[in-house]
């Protein structure tokens, strides 16, 4: 139907996008997939940070990649606050709590980005915006690779957090027993709130990357949160690897959907998929089965 | 001298309704106590209130030369009283060497490698599953790997919540061997137990607890030596 020359580039494209979307991803399977909190909040928190990206480049002219020495810690201390502060102490420990008070946080952060910018849809010039590099026949726009090999390079380093470092071992140690984790001196409070922090963390890296290439609006975290829980669900709950392999599934998926049903029909694949993995696969496509 | 672990006049519970009814424990270095008691004593709610995991209502918890009443249950496991839970409790989805390092989560991390090999030495089965999810082990093996992990904290103090419950006869004596073996090693030991004749055989001293409250404390032999509470208490 298309040859190479069309299908070759939808598919590196594909791939970019994917990175990102499985960075997202990444942030959210440490909060939902291995903790268990139904984080609503995910997708405004994406946007929160998306004009965090944007004020620093439009008031102080710092470049979007450099400001992710600022945004990614900027995120862990909202991530650790909210869960800390807020979170935890309205839910009480109840999942359907939760729920709702994330669900509250998105709305009230949704809100008042709207109150400070408008629902004006904004974007930023950097020199590199329009600059592409050519990969065998396909000319991927350069903030899209740089993105790529970013989102898989945090993801790489959350990997290494979680299956190898103490603070990994004890986040999925908490996740199936409290108090086990408890007696060992583990604090379980304190476990919850980094997990948190580190998930809003890999959102602040996402926006950094995702801003050169893409924009902002106060309902731009939407999309990203379903195609993350997405994402979560394919891969496998609280399977870091599903979530990384997933995010490039769903992102070529998507891509290659534009390519043959037209744009505005390109994310149909998506859950085309998602529906068959759930009524063939529900553990995942790398969860074990429960 | 002051005792090792010194529980005064401890109250607590769960909501409104009250289990521990003042408790009065000590436990000095080296000793081996067995706390005895049926099913609903309050055994494991005392252990729990001490190891910070449920707040006290009144009462004192000395340990170590520390207050440690109202302590976080971090603070508790960095002073060195380590408690192996009732059920294990081992985190199902970590390897036995995860399991084993979270151990030493709070206390004795740098001296993690060190203390791994000590553990492999009372435990050699350990060494040979490494790799293998702690879920996956059957339940005496689950029960060395809690003990292990225990261990890996360098404890003063180690509170052992039904060890030998749901073990086979023949494991039952192994874990109680360990035991004895660990006591002459000079750690101490608070043994809560239901298995009432080998816990008195390995015990310094024994209390019985009923209602919330230690109703006996003396030697095994005082508690064998009377037909009242023998019959009241241990069903012997």
């Amino acid at each position: 139907m298309f040859d190479s020359g069309i299908l070759f580039p939808s598919l590196i494209n594909g791939l970019t996008t994917g990175a990102v979307y499985a960075l997202i991803a990444l942030g959210l399977t440490l909060i939902y997939g291995v903790l268990h909190i139904i984080n609503f909040a995910h997708g405004a928190a994406l946007m929160v940070a998306l004009y965090a990206v944007y004020l620093l480049k439009e008031r102080f002219g710092i470049d979007p990649y450099l400001a992710l020495p600022l945004v990614v810690p900027g995120m862990f201390v909202l991530g650790y606050a909210l869960q800390r502060l807020i979170i935890n102490r309205a839910s009480h420990g109840k999942d359907e709590n939760i729920l709702l008070v994330t669900l509250g946080l998105s709305i009230v952060m949704e809100n008042a980005a709207l109150l400070f910018f408008k629902s004006d849809t904004r974007t930023i010039e950097t020199a590199y915006t329009l600059t592409t590099v050519a990969i065998g026949p396909a000319m991927i726009a350069l903030p899209k690779l740089v993105a790529f090999a970013g989102a898989l390079l945090v993801s790489g380093l959350l990997l290494w957090i979680v299956g190898k470092t103490d603070l990994g071992r004890a986040i999925r140690a908490v996740a199936k027993e409290k108090h086990g984790a408890k007696l060992m001196g583990i604090d379980v409070d304190h476990v919850y709130a980094m997990s948190f922090g580190i998930g809003l963390a890999c959102l602040g890296a996402a926006a950094c990357f995702l801003l050169p290439a893409y924009y902002v609006n106060p309902q731009v975290g939407g999309g990203f949160v379903l195609v993350a829980f997405t994402v979560v669900v394919l891969g496998g709950m609280g399977s870091f690897v599903g979530a990384l392999l997933g995010g490039l599934l769903i992102g070529v998926v998507e891509s290659l959907g534009g390519l043959y049903l037209g744009e505005s029909l390109g994310q149909i694949g998506i859950f085309a998929i998602f529906i068959a993995v759930l009524l063939f696969r529900p553990q995942g496509l790398f969860g074990a089965k429960a | 001298m002051s005792a090792l672990l010194e529980i005064r006049g401890l109250r607590g519970g769960y909501g409104q309704v009250e289990v521990l009814r003042g408790v009065d424990l000590t436990v000095q270095a080296g000793e081996t106590v067995a706390l005895l008691g049926s099913n609903g004593a309050g055994k494991s709610t005392l252990n729990n209130v001490v190891c910070g995991i449920y707040p006290a209502w009144a009462g004192t918890v000395h340990f170590d030369g520390k207050d440690l009443s109202r302590a976080h249950y971090r603070e508790v496991v960095k002073a060195g009283l380590i408690q192996v839970p009732e059920g294990r409790k081992v985190f199902p989805n970590l390897t036995v060497l995860e399991n084993l390092e979270l151990g030493s989560f709070t206390r004795a991390r740098e001296r993690r490698a060190a203390n791994l090999d000590k553990v492999f030495a009372i435990f050699p089965r350990l060494k040979e599953r490494l790799a293998q999810l702690a879920g996956t082990m059957s339940g005496g093996e689950q029960q060395m790997l809690a003990i292990g992990r225990g261990l890996m904290a360098e404890p003063r103090l180690l509170i052992l919540d039904e060890p030998s419950l749901g073990l086979s006869p023949l494991l039952v004596d192994e874990m109680f061997g360990l035991i004895r073996q660990l006591r002459e090693g000079g750690l101490a030991v608070l043994l809560v137990e239901q298995n009432v004749g080998q816990s008195l055989e390995i015990a310094d001293r024994a209390y019985v607890m009923e209602n919330g409250a230690i109703r006996f404390s003396g030697t095994p032999d005082e508690l064998l030596g009377s037909d009242e509470l023998r019959r009241a208490y241990l069903g012997l």
